[in-house]
């Protein structure tokens, strides 16, 4: 507490922002960041293999992927979470089984109901970007004798992803507003903390102004990540030459 | 024409100034949050009924007022009386000197407990540090409940909070709660007396200390409608003179 004391003076005619509700708004951003980060990287792995499946001619392929894709796109994630989080314990027996631990806590479903959640719309957004693919490039491939696969792998998907870019990092920006419901199942993140402070010292503008001035930080930090990323990747993309 | 528009004005600020000073409600609303069994909640055929919400008609007709109630979730409903959306909340709010600060309270009505209720077989016989350290507990947010829990249990326990009763009591049925920690009468009419009561009360009933659980139930106005409080202490005396609050109190507490 003591390398503390600079911060506790400037707090000291202070009631709301306490070290202690700092502390709930701390422990908040770091649930927020595990739960949006961890849902975008598994919703990112899962969203690969289902986006080159969604662009398949195959229809036994595509279609349940478009299913899939068209009913977590279709309903509300607030209403997902509540079947995964409430949903579950109807099913008889539950807590015997060996998902209970995960079950039980409510990290875990939050952060089932945000990933795929993010893949649904990240699958969409890939399948556009592959079939976004110009023809003669997929004709280049072909005329060097390339194999569906290795033509997957060098050609469509690297133009793929950075066409997808600037639209996926709109996903992201998504990602992070949408986790503000985790506080419905008890989830103390950013919002849970912003609502514990109103309700504790009855100061809606100030509980939640911080919050938002929280959340508008990170969303600069990944703007300016994606910015940094669509510059070097795209680079082959802007205009060249001495004008 | 200038002349008619000051004359006009005057006469504005003459019709709102008589009624501000009057400060006569001929039509109150309370703010109340549902579920909240049994001083507020809905029958199945979802008539509003309870023992504030009888308590405070009964008042009404005393005072010769009507009255309305509008719902409004626990942890927004001092902002809400703030923000003039009712002129009173009548929903089991404890008097204590956080809130004393915001709002002006009316005569204690009730005067109820607060237990620890958990499942009929937990191992946790009196809570304490030792006892719930690891464990589970639920409380409806922004409750002197959860000012408690968090105060004495947070470091050692996880707390977690809800914005209904009704949300916490599904998380109970499905084991994702050791404990929970109620207002008594709520407790004991949603878990104990419910169908299957799997739960007991743990520990004892809690009413200190005194910065927690203050001086009881109250109905919180806004601090400048004094005269409103006022006439709802005077109505309040007159139905525990005539017997009419015991008649209410025992239509639902029966100990």
């Amino acid at each position: 507490m003591e390398n503390l004391a600079w911060l506790n003076e400037l707090l000291a005619d202070n009631r709301i922002f306490t070290p202690q509700t700092i502390a709930y708004y701390w422990d908040g951003l770091v649930v927020t960041t595990q739960l949006v980060f961890l849902s975008l990287v598994a919703g990112l792995v899962l969203a690969i293999p289902l986006a080159i499946g969604r662009s398949s001619n195959r229809r036994w392929i595509s279609l349940p992927i478009y299913v899939y894709t068209y009913v977590f796109r279709g309903t509300p994630l607030l209403i997902q979470l509540y079947i995964i989080y409430y949903g579950v314990v109807f099913f008889d027996g539950i807590q015997q089984t060996f998902l209970w631990p995960i079950l039980r806590e409510a990290f875990y479903p939050a952060l089932i109901a945000f990933t795929l959640n993010t893949a649904a719309y990240t699958t969409e957004i890939f399948r556009g970007a592959i079939k976004a693919t110009p023809r003669g490039e997929i004709e280049a491939a072909k005329a060097y004798g390339m194999s569906q696969g290795l033509m997957m792998r060098r050609i469509v998907l690297p133009s793929a992803f950075r066409r997808a870019l600037p639209a996926y990092g709109n996903e992201v920006i998504f990602m992070l507003h949408a986790s503000a419901i985790a506080s419905v199942v008890t989830l103390m993140d950013l919002t849970g903390a912003a609502r514990f402070v109103y309700a504790r010292f009855y100061a809606p503008f100030e509980a939640f102004l911080f919050a938002a001035a929280i959340y508008l930080c990170l969303t600069f930090a990944i703007l300016y990540f994606f910015r940094y990323l669509e510059k070097r990747l795209l680079a082959h993309l802007k205009p060249q030459g001495g004008n | 024409m200038k002349n008619a528009f000051l004359a006009s004005l005057a006469g504005v600020v003459l019709v709102f100034g008589q009624a501000h000073a009057r400060d006569s409600y001929d039509h109150v609303r309370f703010g109340v949050d549902v579920p909240y069994e049994p001083m507020q909640y809905r029958t199945p055929d979802g008539e509003l009924t309870g023992f504030d919400i009888d308590l405070g008609n009964a008042l009404c007709e005393q005072m010769g007022i009507t009255c309305e109630w509008i719902e409004q979730q626990w942890d927004g409903i001092i902002p809400g009386l703030m923000a003039r959306n009712y002129d009173a909340i009548m929903s089991s709010m404890t008097i204590n000197e956080e809130r004393r600060a915001q709002v002006l309270f009316s005569d204690a009505y009730f005067t109820p407990p607060s237990a620890w209720f958990g499942p009929v077989d937990t191992d946790i016989e009196m809570p304490s540090e030792e006892s719930l350290a690891g464990r589970t507990l639920g409380v409806q947010r922004g409750t002197l409940q959860d000012s408690y829990a968090t105060d004495f249990y947070g470091d050692v326990a996880s707390v977690r909070r809800y914005s209904s009763v009704d949300d916490m009591l599904l998380d109970m049925e499905s084991g994702r709660l050791d404990l929970v920690f109620v207002n008594y009468p709520v407790g004991k009419t949603t878990l104990l007396d419910s169908e299957r009561s799997e739960y007991r009360v743990v520990g004892e009933m809690i009413r200190e200390p005194y910065e927690y659980f203050g001086d009881g139930i109250a109905i919180a106005f806004r601090p400048r409608d004094e005269a409103l409080a006022e006439r709802f202490n005077e109505a309040l005396a007159a139905l525990k003179e005539d017997g009419t609050y015991d008649e209410i109190h025992d239509r639902y507490f029966t100990d």
